[in-house]
């Protein structure tokens, strides 16, 4: 599938992939992040659950302490 | 457009503030030097030394609420600006209560669950109100690494999104008011735009 990640095209070779399928693809093994998906929060207890879709706008971004 | 325009303008706004450490007491100096006419600040900590090498707090206001210090040096600065105070612990049941009304927040919170927890309850109960937030702050140098970003109309980052303080790499002043300063920066370009 071809979504956009982080503004970005990005091909999966895969069909169905939920979100903690992409965090496992790419690695993306930071905690503390933030995902949406087409504008919509995804809360961490979520991604097992929710379905990543061809053509589908993904924003992720970590959350660094400090401040 | 002229400073008094831009003032004028930035006076008809409610700007909140989630957290008066290094970034929100840097943040919310900033706002208010701008014009920015009222600031809500939360924060239940208080003033201690160890804050005076990066907060916008001074050596006779240890001990004090730093919300209430905070208030004392923006009223300093500008006694026009309306500051309302909360000394409390920030909880998914009193951000919608507290920033009620607020034209946009600013995200200032130390720890990333924190910040986590914000953003969530934001995006979740306060729709059409945009969060700036702030990740990735700590050491020194790497200016160049330092960057806004926008998530969408609701949602913006600004930081380095990569360096986490810790013992070996604090948070020091210049990078920490940077970073607030961007996040001031990026409000006032929002609420420019309103009405």
């Amino acid at each position: 599938m071809r979504i956009t990640l982080n503004n970005r095209e990005e091909v999966f070779d895969r069909d169905v992939m939920t979100v903690s399928d992409m965090i496992t693809i790419r690695n993306f093994s930071f905690r503390m992040k933030i995902i949406k998906i087409n504008g919509k929060l995804i809360s961490r207890d979520q991604y097992d659950s929710t379905y990543i879709n061809d053509g589908d706008n993904v924003q992720m971004f970590y959350l660094m302490s400090g401040g | 457009m002229k400073i008094a325009e831009i003032e004028k303008h930035l006076g008809k706004f409610r700007v909140g503030v989630a957290g008066a450490g290094g970034l929100g007491s840097n943040c919310a100096i900033c706002l208010a030097r701008a014009g920015v006419g009222t600031l809500v600040i939360a924060d239940f900590d208080v003033v201690e030394i160890s804050n005076l090498s990066r907060q916008y707090y001074f050596s006779d206001q240890t001990g004090r609420p730093k919300v209430i210090a905070l208030q004392q040096n923006i009223n300093r600065i500008n006694p026009d600006i309306r500051v309302i105070p909360y000394q409390v612990k920030l909880d998914a049941g009193n951000i919608p209560v507290i920033f009620k009304g607020c034209n946009l927040i600013v995200e200032a919170f130390d720890r990333a669950d924190m910040k986590e927890m914000l953003i969530d309850t934001v995006q979740r109960e306060m729709p059409g109100v945009a969060l700036i937030v702030g990740s990735g702050i700590a050491g020194w140098g790497k200016s160049e690494d330092i960057k806004c970003r926008k998530i969408d109309d609701s949602l913006y980052i600004c930081g380095d999104e990569t360096l986490e303080t810790s013992e070996e790499l604090p948070p020091v002043a210049p990078r920490v008011s940077m970073v607030a300063s961007m996040q001031a920066n990026l409000a006032v370009e929002l609420l420019m735009k309103m009405n």
